[in-house]
C-alpha cells in the first residue's frame, strides 16, 4: 500500500478539506510543489491557483485557494487557505479606509454626537418618568 | 381610575409591543443557531494556525519574530468588539465595564491607549467617553467576512511593528452559553507563552520559501487575523442570544402588564355597571 499522510485544508470562515491523501501539489510562491508523505518540514506561502489533492486510492480532488500558507510535517500537511485575494496595496487600502472612517466619525461631532448623547438622555428620562410613576401609584392606592 | 376605553387602548397597545418582542426573539434565535454554526466552522482554521505556530515555537528559527518577544509596555492597545445594534440586555455595557477597569490601571500608570472598535456601540461609547479611536468599522452584518476586519487589524499590526504600540489586546464575548456570555480580555500581542507549548522534540528548522521573515511576518498577521475574526462571530453569537434573552423577558413582562390591565378594565366595567344599576333603581324608587 502507498504511504499516506493527513492532509487539512482550512480557511478562516470554513474547513475545506480534511482527509488521508497520497500526494500534493501546491502553487507555492517560488513555483508549483509537489509533497508526498515523509517530506522534510516546510513553511512558505502560496500563489492564488490549484492545489491537487491525490487522495488514497489515486481519486484526485481540486480546490482554488486565493494565497494562504502551507506548513508541511512529514505525516501532516496543513494549508491555511485565504478567503480573498490579498496584496500589500489592498490591505493598505483597508487600514487607511478605517483609520479615516475612525477620524471622520470622531470629526463629525453633530450628528453622531448628538444621537448618543440623545439616546443617553432619553433613557435618563424614561427612567424618571417610570421613578414618577411608581410614587404616583404607591400614593393613589 | 380610568374609564374603560382608556385601559383598552393601553392594552392594545401593550399587545402590539409584545408582538414585535415575540417575532424578535424569533428572529434572535434561529440567527443565534447561525452563529453558532459559524463559530464552529471558524474554529479547525485558528486550531491549525496555533498547531503551526506552537511547531514554530520549538523549532530553531534563526528569525525571531517581534510577535513572540516581550517588551516594555509604553503604549497599549484595544481592538474592542461590540455589536451595531442595541436591545440585547446589558451584553454591551458588561464588556465595557469590564474593560474600564484595567483602562484605568494603565491610565495610572501614565501608558496610553489607543483603542480600535469593531461595531457601533463600542464606538458611540468610547467617543463620549473621550477614548482615542484610532481605526473604526462597523455594520458588519451578521456574516462578516475576514476581508471586512483586514483594515482595522492592519492599523494596530502597524502600530506594533513600528514601536508604536507595546501591547495589543482584543476584548469581546465569550460565547459560554445561551444565558451566559462572558466579557473577555484577551492579549494578543505579544504572544502569549502558555498557548504556544507543545511537546518538546528535538531541535529541527524548517525549510522556508522564499525566506523566514516573509513567511514568518504573513503567518503571523494571519494568525492576529483569525484571533480577531473569532471574536467577531463569537460576538455575534453573543449578541443573538443576549437578545434573545432580553426579548423574552420583555414578552413576560408585557404579558403580566396585560393580566394587570385586563383586571384594572374588568373593575372598571363592573363599577360602571354598579353604577348605573343603583341610578336605575333609585329612579325607580323615586318615581
Amino acid at each position: 500500500m502507498a504511504m499516506t499522510m493527513h492532509v487539512d485544508i482550512v480557511s478562516a470562515e470554513a474547513s475545506i478539506f480534511s482527509g488521508i491523501a497520497e500526494m500534493l501539489v501546491a502553487p507555492a510562491k517560488m513555483g508549483e510543489v509537489g509533497i508526498y508523505p515523509r517530506h522534510t518540514q516546510m513553511l512558505t506561502t502560496l500563489k492564488p491557483g490549484e492545489v491537487r489533492v491525490v487522495k488514497q486510492g489515486g481519486e484526485e480532488e481540486t480546490f482554488y485557494v486565493s494565497g494562504g500558507v502551507l506548513e508541511v510535517q512529514p505525516h501532516t500537511v496543513t494549508i491555511l487557505s485565504d478567503t480573498a485575494l490579498r496584496a500589500h496595496d489592498l490591505d493598505e487600502a483597508a487600514a487607511l479606509e478605517a483609520k479615516r472612517k475612525a477620524e471622520e466619525a470622531m470629526a463629525n461631532r453633530e450628528s453622531d454626537m448628538d444621537y448618543a448623547r440623545a439616546q443617553a438622555e432619553l433613557a435618563e428620562a424614561v427612567a424618571q418618568l417610570q421613578a414618577i410613576q411608581r410614587l404616583r401609584k404607591k400614593k393613589g392606592m | 381610575m380610568a374609564s374603560g376605553k382608556e385601559i383598552r387602548t393601553k392594552i392594545k397597545s401593550v399587545q402590539s409591543t409584545q408582538k414585535i418582542t415575540r417575532a424578535m426573539e424569533m428572529v434572535a434565535a434561529s440567527k443565534m443557531r447561525k452563529a453558532q454554526d459559524r463559530m464552529e466552522a471558524t474554529r479547525p482554521y485558528s486550531e491549525k494556525m496555533r498547531r503551526v505556530i506552537g511547531h514554530l515555537a520549538w523549532a530553531h528559527t534563526e528569525y525571531r519574530h517581534s510577535y513572540l518577544e516581550e517588551r516594555e509596555a509604553k503604549r497599549v492597545g484595544y481592538i474592542v468588539i461590540s455589536t451595531d445594534r442595541g436591545l440585547c440586555g446589558g451584553l454591551n455595557n458588561n464588556m465595557f465595564k469590564s474593560l474600564l477597569a484595567p483602562m484605568k490601571e494603565w491610565d495610572d500608570k501614565g501608558i496610553e491607549i489607543d483603542l480600535c472598535t469593531l461595531g457601533q456601540k463600542g464606538f458611540q461609547f468610547f467617543k463620549r467617553l473621550g477614548g482615542r479611536i484610532v481605526a473604526e468599522k462597523s455594520h458588519l452584518g451578521d456574516s462578516p467576512h475576514l476581508t471586512d476586519i483586514i483594515g482595522v487589524v492592519k492599523v494596530m499590526l502597524d502600530a506594533y511593528n513600528e514601536g508604536r504600540l507595546d501591547r495589543l489586546y482584543l476584548v469581546f464575548n465569550e460565547f459560554v452559553n445561551t444565558m451566559t456570555q462572558a466579557p473577555t480580555v484577551e492579549q494578543l500581542l505579544p504572544i502569549p507563552k502558555g498557548e504556544i507549548e507543545e511537546e518538546i522534540k528535538h531541535h529541527w528548522d524548517y525549510i522556508y520559501e522564499p525566506d523566514a521573515k516573509e513567511v514568518l511576518d504573513q503567518l503571523m498577521m494571519r494568525f492576529i487575523e483569525s484571533q480577531v475574526y473569532q471574536g467577531v462571530v463569537e460576538n455575534i453569537a453573543c449578541e443573538q442570544a443576549a437578545r434573545m434573552v432580553a426579548m423574552k423577558a420583555a414578552s413576560d413582562n408585557a404579558g403580566s402588564l396585560i393580566d394587570e390591565l385586563q383586571l384594572a378594565y374588568n373593575k372598571a366595567r363592573q363599577a360602571a355597571i354598579t353604577q348605573e344599576l343603583s341610578e336605575i333603581i333609585s329612579g325607580a324608587a323615586a318615581v
